[in-house]
């Protein structure tokens, strides 16, 4: 990470210019709050105390025996609001109150990322708005109605593909128009500069515990770190502090969506150098760089960017990125609670699907951490209707 | 000197404030679009700013990013855009200001841009770029004489005007209030007092931008600033009265009258 906010050649702040002076207000918050003793005492208290950390890291017996690997799942589904959007949002939220910020704001997809927000602007009492697009609320009743329960507004977005993508493009507009008393509580390793940076480090708790945990188990490192990415945060979260340990290889698994002829989300594997959202990173787009809609199953990782630091580990080859389609994923959902008794979310389902093709490729039993990053209670329904 | 600030020096000496009006390119279809060009050409407009349409326009408010996705719809890119002007800018007199986001320039590759642009347009306004990120750019924009137009808005601070002022060859662009592109009622009163300390120390022109939406509005300012700049209030004209017989005949008497 350069000063100036870039990983390599990606990231920076391309945002107008009403956005340059809360952006630098909140970069020097961060580095100058997360360094303090306080700070981190209550984030720890919070993630341990409210959100329920650390999570286990479970080895999966059946599927290990099954697939022919040591499979070991970062059990960041059971924390509370069911997925891993709640260590980011604690962070955040702390910052915003020391910011003396009064409103939250927020975008969501799948509404994971929203149900954390409106939990910590409840917990903290703040006022909360979040923004989501059309097809997600939905396609994402329950966490509508979860978010509405714990008091924030959600605000429905109509513009352009009505996902994730326009989701932030409003709360960015409603930012700019609110920048004096509102937070904007971004919810993934995108953006400007310093947002990738202090989500990942938010939730680069993942990664921490995962290797605390697996050398304690294994009694060595992993060999395979696996974890889907739409923006990047779960698997940032995981690999980030396995980054200089060369021997564990991550693994990040982009939704196929439809297919590569018809829609996806393969920001990294399909699409070109950009900006979008404030970073440069790879983005799906047209031949006249226009943001092209993305596509998948899982509302979390339908998005047609990635944050820039997954940019950069592509460029220097320290992670891997492969494809999982729509009815893959589906088969991966059902895989895990079939022989494990765990409902995965759409997102990580993913992840657990690409298990099968890498025990193919893998050494056998070779040690892999999966990220388990949500529940599939708000996937239950898409599930059902896909199925019958 | 750029054109545009060679513009400027001409208003100044005569006493004038310059008059910017708006248009999507595109909008409403490529074929009024030209027609509307060339009645803001003939309406005492000072410069013209043609906004090139993005799929995520996050500087713009509801009117705008309608004529944007229309106008996208009807599929326009910067090929159409490059020939349409290769075509019409010999009969246009007025300077022309591009306002495009920042992708599709970087992605078409900043060397490509420029070559095609500079004989067509006079100026650049990228509302996602800063200074700091726009190193490249302003090389590019020098080299091939284009004037580029920064912004300073109620939240930049003074330690920034200077930055501001040396990337913006053609003017300063000050947007009126935190927020998005549209028209507004009422404007902040503390415009004229943050003004003041720009002008402390800058010299460049800066012409007010965003939310100006009626004539007592332009008036006012055009007494502070080098000019203003109207957008989302013609692109909703255009909307309103565009299944009228004479939509462009009200549309030239409603620019006028704007600028009066």
């Amino acid at each position: 990470m350069s000063k100036k906010g870039y990983f390599g050649e990606f990231g920076g702040r391309f945002i107008p210019e009403t956005l340059e002076y809360p952006l630098r207000e909140l970069q020097e918050a961060y580095f100058k709050y997360s360094q303090q003793k306080d700070f981190k005492d209550e984030l720890n208290f919070y993630l341990r105390e409210y959100a329920g950390r650390p999570t286990p890291l479970y080895f999966a017996k059946n599927l290990s025996k099954k697939l022919g690997l040591r499979i070991y799942l970062k059990r960041e589904d059971l924390l509370h609001t069911g997925a891993h959007k709640i260590n980011n949002a604690l962070g955040q939220a702390l910052l915003a109150v020391r910011m003396r910020k009064e409103r939250i704001i927020a975008e969501t997809g799948a509404g994971q990322h929203g149900v954390a927000t409106a939990t910590v602007a409840s917990l903290f009492g703040k006022k909360c708005d979040i923004y989501m697009g059309k097809v997600d609320i939905e396609r994402q009743k329950m966490n509508v109605f979860r978010m509405q329960l714990l008091g924030a507004q959600v605000l429905k977005v109509e513009g352009g593909s009505q996902t994730l993508k326009d989701a932030c493009n409003e709360a960015l507009r409603d930012w700019v128009t609110n920048v004096r008393n509102t937070y904007y509580l971004l919810g993934s390793v995108v953006g400007p500069h310093p947002y990738p940076l202090m989500v990942r480090n938010f939730q680069a708790v993942i990664g921490r515990e995962a290797k605390q945990q697996i050398l304690k188990r294994e009694k060595k490192l992993p060999d395979y770190l696996l974890a889907c990415v739409g923006g990047g945060s779960n698997s940032l979260g995981l690999f980030h502090p396995f980054f200089k340990d060369r021997e564990v290889r991550f693994i990040g698994v982009e939704a196929r969506g439809k297919g590569f002829l018809s829609q996806h989300a393969c920001s990294l594997i399909k699409g070109r150098v950009g900006i979008l959202h404030g970073s440069k990173s790879y983005v799906l787009q047209d031949r006249f760089g226009q943001i092209e809609q993305a596509h998948s199953v899982a509302a979390g990782l339908d998005y047609p960017g990635v944050g820039p630091e997954h940019a950069f580990y592509k460029k220097i080859k320290r992670a891997e990125y492969v494809a999982v389609s729509d009815k893959e994923a589906l088969l991966g959902f059902k895989m895990l609670s079939e022989t494990e008794g765990i409902i995965p979310a759409l997102e990580p389902a993913h992840a657990l699907f690409y298990l099968r093709k890498l025990a193919k490729l893998a050494k056998k039993n070779s040690i892999v951490i999966v990220c388990l990053s949500g529940r599939g209670d708000k996937d239950l329904e898409i599930v059902q209707k896909v199925s019958s | 000197m750029g054109k545009i600030r060679e513009k400027f020096e001409e208003l100044r000496n005569k006493g004038k404030k310059a008059f910017i009006p708006y248009l999507t390119f595109g909008f409403p279809t490529l074929k009024d679009f030209e027609a509307l060009l060339y009645v803001l050409d003939s309406a005492g407009s000072d410069f013209i700013e043609i906004g090139f349409p993005f799929s995520d326009p996050i500087a713009d408010g509801p009117i705008i990013q309608i004529s944007s996705q229309t106008a996208l719809d009807r599929g326009v890119n910067f090929l159409k855009l490059f020939s349409f002007f290769k075509r019409v800018k010999r009969n246009i007199n007025t300077p022309l200001i591009l306002m495009s986001y920042y992708n599709p320039i970087y992605d078409m590759g900043l060397d490509n841009f420029f070559k095609k642009a500079h004989p067509l347009l006079e100026g650049l306004i990228i509302p996602d770029l800063l200074p700091e990120e726009g190193e490249d750019f302003l090389k590019k924009a020098k080299t091939y004489n284009i004037d580029t137009v920064f912004f300073i808005s109620p939240t930049t601070q003074e330690e920034r005007f200077s930055l501001i002022e040396r990337a913006s060859s053609g003017f300063i662009y000050y947007i009126s209030v935190t927020g998005v592109t549209g028209p507004r009622k009422s404007l902040p009163s503390s415009i004229l007092s943050h003004l003041k300390k720009v002008r402390k120390k800058t010299s460049s022109p800066v012409c007010l931008g965003f939310g100006i939406s009626n004539r007592v509005q332009a008036r006012k300012f055009k007494k502070y600033f080098d000019g203003i700049i109207v957008g989302s209030v013609l692109i909703k004209k255009i909307i309103e009265t565009y299944h009228r017989k004479n939509f462009l005949k009200e549309f030239k008497e409603f620019v006028l009258w704007l600028n009066s």
